[in-house]
């Protein structure tokens, strides 16, 4: 195979996947924690065509695939709360948004 | 041998492209900015998906991710307006240092559960055809062997639409709310005012 081993694009999937998950715990805006659910779906993805490279097989390449859709969706459902959330007049802060907090 | 010299440079610029571009995102403290950077992360991540012979997945990845998603993503942006939230205001908090905490403690595990259980398997990749990850091959594959992942994907996504739909139309109590004028508290705010 040219170029790197697929061991180094897990590596680089695994930092990717924790920058995400590093966004969604500090963030407080609900955009930014989004777009960091977004980047940690596409260190996902690089880490299932990474093995699908390994073995060989398409399966890994269609389920990347269909995690597309999926993130397309929930960026349809988020985008929608938030504009929700901001016709209510709503503050734009995840930690305000304790009405489930018991 | 030239050519991989080449794939390596490249891989090399995509992959600090990527990661570079994943720490603006969750550093600006515009999310217009934010949402700019992460189109560069989606494009450097094509290029990967490139490298690795995924060409389908690299051309839905700029055309569904970094184009149509993106789109929306800076509309509705544009749309409430560019609200700053400075990270790491005031100093590291203790929020901030224990998101560090778990972010690295994701990052060790992964590593070792990786390395523990596919390190042989990933020094040999296995051989393939040009064809590999082309169109007409995941064409095929989806039309066949994988076809109820793809009609349960449109249904996915057909869900989300009506979701989107349902989401976005105005409700009694919004216009009411507009009516009146005031500012809507969440201590307030009760599932009776929906009515």
């Amino acid at each position: 195979m040219l170029g790197p081993d697929p061991s180094w694009y897990l590596v680089v999937s695994g930092i990717l996947f924790s920058i995400g998950a590093f966004g969604v715990m500090l963030r407080r805006s609900p955009l930014i924690v989004l777009l960091s659910i977004e980047i940690m779906l596409n260190a996902a993805n690089l880490a299932l065509i990474a093995f699908a490279r390994v073995h060989g097989g398409h399966d890994g390449q269609i389920f990347a695939l269909c995690v597309m859709a999926v993130a397309a969706a929930e960026a349809v459902v988020g985008l929608g709360i938030i504009v929700a959330m901001s016709r209510r007049k709503l503050a734009l802060d995840v930690d305000e948004l304790r009405v489930l907090h018991g | 041998m030239a050519g991989n010299a080449l794939v390596w440079v490249l891989w090399i610029l995509a992959a600090f492209a990527c990661l570079g571009s994943g720490i603006a995102v969750v550093s600006f403290g515009n999310p217009f900015y934010s949402a700019l950077s992460l189109i560069g992360n989606l494009g450097s991540l094509a290029v990967l998906y490139l490298l690795a012979s995924a060409e389908f997945l690299a051309a839905a990845q700029v055309l569904v991710y970094a184009g149509a998603v993106m789109v929306m993503f800076l509309f509705v942006i544009g749309y409430l307006g560019g609200r700053a939230d400075v990270p790491f205001a005031g100093g590291p908090s203790w929020v901030s240092i224990a998101a560090v905490v778990a972010a690295a403690a994701i990052l060790v595990e992964i590593v070792v559960v990786i390395g523990l259980k596919a390190g042989d398997a990933l020094a040999a990749p296995a051989e393939i055809e040009a064809a590999f990850g082309s169109p007409a091959e995941i064409g095929r594959y989806f039309l066949t062997d994988h076809l109820l992942a793809f009609e349960i994907t449109s249904i996915v996504l057909l869900v989300a639409a009506i979701g989107g739909v349902i989401l976005g139309t105005r409700t009694r109590a919004e216009e009411e709310l507009d009516e009146a004028g005031a500012p809507q508290t969440l201590d307030g705010w009760s599932p009776d005012a929906r009515a």
